[in-house]
């Protein structure tokens, strides 16, 4: 049974069946069938290739809607991503961002860039941990955290068990609460995550191994854009509200976390594709003397989620000049002998889910490896797409699964044609 | 009679920076078995480590795959220069690979090694001049 909760679906009035979202979907999820694409919920990750792909704009997100939020609950709190900044032109300072979303009806704000200090502070101690398998893996991309469950078993333990800046934020807002507010129950507060991420969505709904998150909704950058953009036109002065240095900032950007561990053993890989060279080949184990490898599925890390308004180039860049005067970091934990509080840690992990298997038992496994591989070399091998799979191979296995028919490859059926009128041409002469 | 599955990948020694491809489609196969990650490691750390031995050394080769349903074995076949003392091969740390191979991170003198720790059984066939047929054995 398939219980995950996906946080991307498609449009199927918009979608025409072309096989764009098909060849970029980096877990083949993707199929066409009948003219319209279909995701297999069983091996989509969330990453938004595909919504940030599609030329029919056909995929979606699917998150809050920001008024539905703004109504709801007495005490509405948003976590602004570091990435929210860097949507905007010629932002003096994060401060009329801040008081933007205050203005837009949020009754308070914390900074996830000013949890993800707290973070990069207790990464550093983690690292110091003894016993624990290195290279360490960020915990902070949901997407690189299922596709390790759906592909790479052996490199779970690699995962660093702190939870990602997101939660912490989101820990820091109900203590802040509990402290300012005493008189509100837990059922009065809403803990919206302002996000540039479908997967993190996925990630506020469903869990992550038996960590439920603490974050009530999520609404997307894209969203909250125009209404930041109308409030922040007035010219009165924003209260001094943030709390987060360059650090903070730079976990919007890819290497952004890793430069913040003061240690030059990191590796850090942007874009799926490059994520999953890297994990084959710590998988193979040919990747040593690192420390710390940071994992952004989308590229250019954060700033280049499906969720966004701005270029992420652009938005780096602009990153980049808020960041230029700020200190290097502005939160330090009260007392930090070295340690990392337990409530920042979760348990467990997902465990494995072997989506590519073909069968449960081993020796109808083998036969059918072995029908699959009759059946590629009989296929012209050219990944058309045009029976609705990614490429050939996949059609095979699509095909020996049962999910397929043979006569779907218009190529085969060409061939399997020509041999017919030529059967007949010779019967006649 | 039950099936044998049986995969062939050519390795080309003119190529260093693609050495070690056979090994990430060899790993792709066995997940969609079914088999054991743990296994998959083993095979996989065998056939990369006997990939980078035929390219560094020999010139490339071929290595064959077959996976029945109580084993995997893993055929590497080069038509190398042979290893001249298959003894003195198997120790760790011994190693004649050229420096700007070492200079790469290999050459390290564990891959045969390697390859027998991370298999039930290993043989190693070996003609100076003629080339090298190495022999793996992986239970499941």
């Amino acid at each position: 049974m398939n219980t995950y909760e996906h946080s991307v679906s498609l449009d199927v009035s918009a979608c025409t069946g072309c096989t764009t979202c098909l060849k970029h979907c980096p877990t083949e999820a993707i199929r066409v069938c009948d003219g319209r694409a279909v995701i297999n919920p069983h091996r989509c990750i969330d990453c938004g290739v595909c919504i940030r792909i599609c030329p029919h704009n056909a995929k979606k997100a699917t998150y809050s809607k920001l008024d539905r939020v703004l109504e709801k609950k007495k005490w509405k709190i948003a976590l602004p991503a570091p990435t929210l900044y860097g949507q905007f032109e010629n932002l003096g300072d994060v401060d009329y961002v801040l008081q933007g979303l205050l203005d837009m009806g949020f009754d308070d704000v914390v900074e996830v860039a000013q949890a993800a200090e707290f973070v990069s502070v207790y990464t550093r101690n983690y690292l110091k941990t003894e016993g624990i398998p290195k290279p360490v893996i960020s915990s902070a991309c949901p997407v690189v955290l299922r596709m390790i469950a759906l592909r790479y078993p052996t490199l779970q333990t690699h995962i660093m068990q702190l939870l990602p800046p997101m939660e912490i934020a989101a820990k820091m807002a109900l203590e802040k609460t509990a402290k300012t507010h005493p008189e509100l129950k837990r059922s009065d507060i809403c803990i919206c995550f302002i996000s540039p991420c479908p997967a993190k969505v996925s990630y506020v709904r469903n869990g992550f191994g038996d960590y439920q998150s603490e974050v009530d909704e999520v609404v997307s950058i894209s969203d909250v854009y125009f209404g930041l953009l109308n409030v922040m036109r007035g010219d009165k002065m924003p209260k001094p509200l943030s709390r987060s240095g360059m650090i903070g900032i730079s976990w919007a950007t890819s290497g952004g976390e890793s430069s913040a561990l003061f240690n030059d053993k990191f590796l850090a890989a942007d874009g799926i594709e490059n994520v999953n060279r890297v994990l084959d080949q710590l998988d193979n184990g040919n990747i040593s003397s690192l420390e710390f490898i940071e994992l952004n599925a989308c590229p250019g890390g954060c700033v280049g989620g499906a969720m966004v308004v701005e270029n992420p180039f652009v938005a780096k860049a602009r990153l980049q000049s808020l960041r230029r005067y700020l200190p290097v970091s502005q939160n330090f934990p009260d007392d930090d002998s070295g340690y990392v509080p337990d409530d920042y840690l979760f348990e467990k992990l997902p465990s494995y889910m072997p989506i590519q298997r073909l069968s449960e038992n081993f020796a109808q496994s083998l036969r059918m490896m072995s029908d699959i591989q009759k059946l590629r070399a009989e296929l012209p091998g050219i990944d058309c797409g045009a029976c609705g799979a990614p490429n050939c191979r996949a059609f095979a296995e699509d095909v020996i699964r049962g999910n397929a028919v043979e006569s779907a490859c218009v190529l085969l059926k060409n061939r399997e044609l020509e041999r017919q009128i030529a059967e007949k041409g010779d019967g006649s002469s | 009679m039950s099936e044998v599955v049986k995969l062939h990948f050519d390795v080309d020694g003119e190529d260093f920076t693609s050495a070690g491809q056979a090994s990430v489609q060899v790993k792709k196969i066995l997940r969609q078995l079914g088999i054991n990650p743990e296994i998959i490691r083993k095979v996989s750390i065998a056939m990369y480590e006997g990939e980078i031995n035929m390219v560094i050394h020999a010139g490339g080769g071929y290595a064959d795959i077959l996976i029945y349903e109580d084993r995997i074995e893993i055929h590497l076949v080069d038509h190398g220069p042979g290893i001249a003392n298959v003894e003195m091969a198997m120790r760790e740390g011994w190693s004649t690979a050229p420096d700007n191979i070492r200079s790469l991170g290999f050459g390290a003198g564990m891959g045969l090694p390697n390859m027998k720790r991370y298999t039930d059984d290993m043989k190693i066939d070996s003609a100076l001049g003629e080339g090298t047929r190495i022999t793996m054995r992986i239970n499941l």
